[in-house]
C-alpha cells in the first residue's frame, strides 16, 4: 500500500499534496499490486471538500489522525501518524512540512529517504529519479529499506482525476503521541512573511523581477504589470537577498518552484539556480538589456530593452486593450 | 552561555554550467569552484550571533575533502572560534553516514554543545534530512525551516515561515535546528577576520565509521535545449507583440 500524506488548508488539499497522490496512482498503476491510501491530519477546515478531492483521486481509504495532539503543527506527531499505519510505500509532497516529517519517518524506521522525486525509474530494487543541484541534474538513486520513504518534487506530473471516482473509506483516529512527538509542536503563529509559496507555486502568471529593477523603490511598473494581469510576483535571489523584496517571493532552488502558464521574466540574467525554479513554466517571455543572457536565450520569446521603459509600455498596451470601450 | 556547533557543507558552485564526471557519478567542479550552501550561510551567521551574545563558543564542522578546509576558514573569518575537519570521500557519505559522524563525533568532543545548527538543505544533494537524523542520533528535538532563534533559559525560541504566518516554537535545550535562508543576513568577512582565519589550526580527524553510501547510481543533466527564443523586438515598440502572446496564452483578464 502506497500511504500519501496529504497537507490540507482552508481551500483543502493543497496542489502539491494533489500531485503526490496522481504520482502514486501512476507508481500503483505500475505496479499493479498497490493501493493508494491517504492521511490528513488534525482539524481539517474543508473536510467536505477534501473528502471529495481525495475520492476524485481514487484513494482507496482516508486515514484522519485527530485529537489534542494534532491540532498543532508538530513534525514528530505527524510522523507518529504515518508511522501507524504500515504501508510499503511513504510519500508526501516536497514542501518543508512534507520534507520534514518524511525525514522523520525514515529516521525512525532506519530507512534511506528520497527528496524531491520525478520518477520511480525500477521497483526491485527500488530506483528513483529525483532532482538534484536544485532542479539542474537529477540523480538515480536506489531507496533502501522498508517503508520506502519518498518526497515528490513539485511539478513532478500533473494532478488528475482518476478515471473512476473512488468512494474512500474514513477511518478517524487518535495517534498515541509521545512527550517528544509533542515537544517541537508550533507554539503560536505569528502575522507576518507567511510561506506563501503556494501563491507562487500555484500561479497562472508569475512577474519575476531581477536585478534589473534597479532597487527596492523601483518595483511600481511590476506591481501594476502584476496588477493587470492579476498575476503574483516573483524575485531573483539577488533581488531578495538585497532585501528589496521579501524572501518568501523567491523563485529558484532556494526559492520556489513555479509552473505558470506564463512566466515574464524582467531584468533577471537567469542564472542555473533561478532556471531551477522557473522551468516548468509553459511560455516564458524576458525582458532583458543582455540579449546574451541565459534568461534570454532559453526563453520563449523576448524583448531586449530596459525593463523601466518596456514594463510601462506593455501596462499601457494591457489598460487600453482591457478598457471596457476596447475595440477588437 | 550556549556553544553551538555549526555544520557546514563544501557544494559544487553550480551558478554557471553543469559538468559530469566521467564516471556520472559526481559533479565536475574542477573548473567551477566550491561554495557553502545559502542556507548553510545563515546558519553560520546564526549561529555565531547565538554564541556571542550568550557568551559561549562557535565551533563549524564539515565532513569532506581536504578542499572542505576553505568553507571551515570562510565560517571562521565571518566570527567561528573553531574548526573541526572530519576527513571523508564527501560522495561515499549518505545523509545517514553523515549524521552517524557528526553525532560521534558531538560524543567524544570535550566541549558539549547545546545547540547543533545544520542548512536545512544541501545546495548539491539536497537530501532535507541530516538535522533530523543527527537530532534522532543525539535523541535531540529538532526543527527545521527555521529563519531566526534567540536562546531563553535552557530553552531555544525559533520562528520560521508556515502556512498561515510565522510559526513559532519553543524546545528545550540541547537542540538541534536546521536554518533556511531568509532571517538573517550573512555578513563578510573582515580583514581582520581574514587574518585570523589563515591563522586558526583547523582541527582534523578521520571519519569514525565506514559510510553505508548514498544509495546513488549515477547522475544525469537535462538534454540542452537549443535555443528556440523568438525576439519580440527592442524597446518600448515590442510592447503590443508582447500583449499579442499574453492574449494567445489565454491569460488577459476580460
Amino acid at each position: 500500500m502506497i500511504l500519501v500524506l496529504v497537507e490540507t488548508g482552508a481551500d483543502g488539499a493543497a496542489v502539491t499534496s494533489l500531485e503526490t497522490l496522481t504520482f502514486a496512482r501512476q507508481l500503483a498503476g505500475r505496479l499493479g499490486t498497490q493501493s493508494v491510501e491517504a492521511m490528513v491530519t488534525g482539524s481539517l477546515e474543508a473536510a467536505a471538500t477534501v473528502r471529495d478531492q481525495l475520492a476524485a483521486q481514487g484513494v482507496e481509504s482516508v486515514h484522519h489522525a485527530g485529537g489534542p495532539g494534532m491540532d498543532r503543527y508538530s513534525a514528530g506527531a505527524w510522523a507518529t501518524a504515518l508511522a501507524a499505519v504500515p504501508s510499503d510505500y511513504v510519500m508526501a509532497a516536497g514542501t518543508p512540512r512534507g520534507s520534514e516529517i518524511l525525514a522523520h519517518v525514515a529516521a525512525r524506521a532506519g530507512t534511506s529517504m528520497a527528496a524531491n522525486v520525478v520518477d520511480v525509474v525500477d521497483t526491485d530494487p527500488v530506483t528513483v529519479s529525483r532532482q538534484v543541484m536544485g532542479g539542474a541534474a537529477f540523480e538515480q538513486m536506489r531507496v533502501d529499506g522498508s517503508p520506502t520513504v519518498i518526497t515528490v518534487a513539485g511539478h513532478a506530473v500533473e494532478p488528475a482525476d482518476a478515471a473512476r471516482p473512488s468512494d474512500p473509506a474514513w477511518r478517524e483516529f487518535e495517534p498515541e503521541l509521545t512527550e517528544a512527538d509533542l515537544a517541537t509542536a508550533v507554539v503560536r503563529v505569528e502575522e507576518g512573511e507567511a510561506d506563501n509559496t503556494s501563491a507562487l507555486t500555484g500561479a497562472r502568471v508569475v512577474v519575476g523581477a531581477g536585478r534589473g529593477v534597479g532597487g527596492a523603490d523601483d518595483f511600481d511598473d511590476l506591481l501594476e504589470l502584476t496588477d493587470l494581469l492579476g498575476a503574483t510576483l516573483g524575485a531573483s535571489r539577488v533581488v531578495t537577498s538585497l532585501g528589496w523584496r521579501p524572501h518568501y517571493e523567491q523563485i529558484g532552488q532556494t526559492g520556489s518552484r513555479i509552473s505558470p502558464d506564463v512566466y515574464i521574466a524582467c531584468g533577471i540574467s537567469g542564472a542555473v539556480q533561478h532556471w531551477a525554479g522557473c522551468q516548468s513554466a509553459k511560455t516564458i517571455v524576458a525582458i532583458n538589456t543582455d540579449a546574451d543572457a541565459p534568461m534570454v536565450t532559453g526563453a520563449d520569446y523576448a524583448i531586449v530593452g530596459d525593463l523601466h521603459e518596456v514594463v510601462p509600455a506593455i501596462n499601457e498596451e494591457l489598460r487600453r486593450r482591457t478598457a471596457p470601450d476596447a475595440a477588437e | 552561555m550556549t556553544n553551538v556547533l555549526i555544520c557546514i557543507k563544501r557544494v559544487p558552485e553550480i551558478s554557471g554550467e553543469i559538468l559530469l564526471s566521467d564516471d556520472q557519478y559526481s559533479i565536475d567542479a574542477r573548473h567551477v569552484g566550491y561554495t557553502l550552501s545559502a542556507h548553510d550561510e545563515c546558519a553560520i551567521e546564526l549561529g555565531v550571533g547565538l554564541a556571542k551574545d550568550t557568551g559561549g563558543h562557535a565551533r563549524v564542522l564539515s565532513i569532506g575533502a581536504a578542499g572542505a578546509a576553505e568553507q571551515l576558514r570562510y565560517a571562521v573569518a565571518v566570527g567561528a572560534d573553531s574548526a573541526t575537519l572530519i576527513e571523508a570521500d564527501p560522495e561515499a557519505f549518505g545523509p545517514a553516514d553523515v549524521a552517524a559522524a557528526i553525532a560521534s563525533e558531538v560524543r567524544q568532543a570535550q566541549m558539549s554543545f547545546e545547540l547543533i545548527l545544520v542548512g536545512n538543505d544541501a545546495a548539491d544533494t539536497g537530501d532535507f534530512q541530516v538535522g533530523v537524523r543527527l537530532a534522532y542520533q543525539l535523541d535531540r528535538p529538532v526543527l527545521t525551516g527555521i529563519n531566526t532563534a534567540e536562546i531563553r533559559d535552557a530553552t531555544v525560541l525559533a520562528r520560521g515561515a508556515g502556512p498561515q504566518g510565522v510559526d513559532v516554537f519553543e524546545i528545550p535545550l540541547p537542540a538541534l535546528i536546521a536554518v533556511q535562508e531568509g532571517g538573517v543576513e550573512p555578513r563578510y568577512p573582515s580583514i581582520r577576520g581574514r587574518m585570523k582565519a589563515k591563522r586558526l589550526k583547523i582541527e582534523q580527524k578521520a571519519a569514525p565509521l565506514e559510510p553505508a553510501g548514498s544509495g546513488r547510481v549515477r547522475l544525469t543533466l537535462p538534454e540542452p535545449k537549443p535555443s528556440t527564443v523568438h525576439m519580440l523586438g527592442e524597446g518600448p515598440d515590442a510592447a503590443p507583440a508582447l500583449v499579442d502572446v499574453l492574449a494567445r496564452s489565454g491569460v488577459l483578464n476580460r
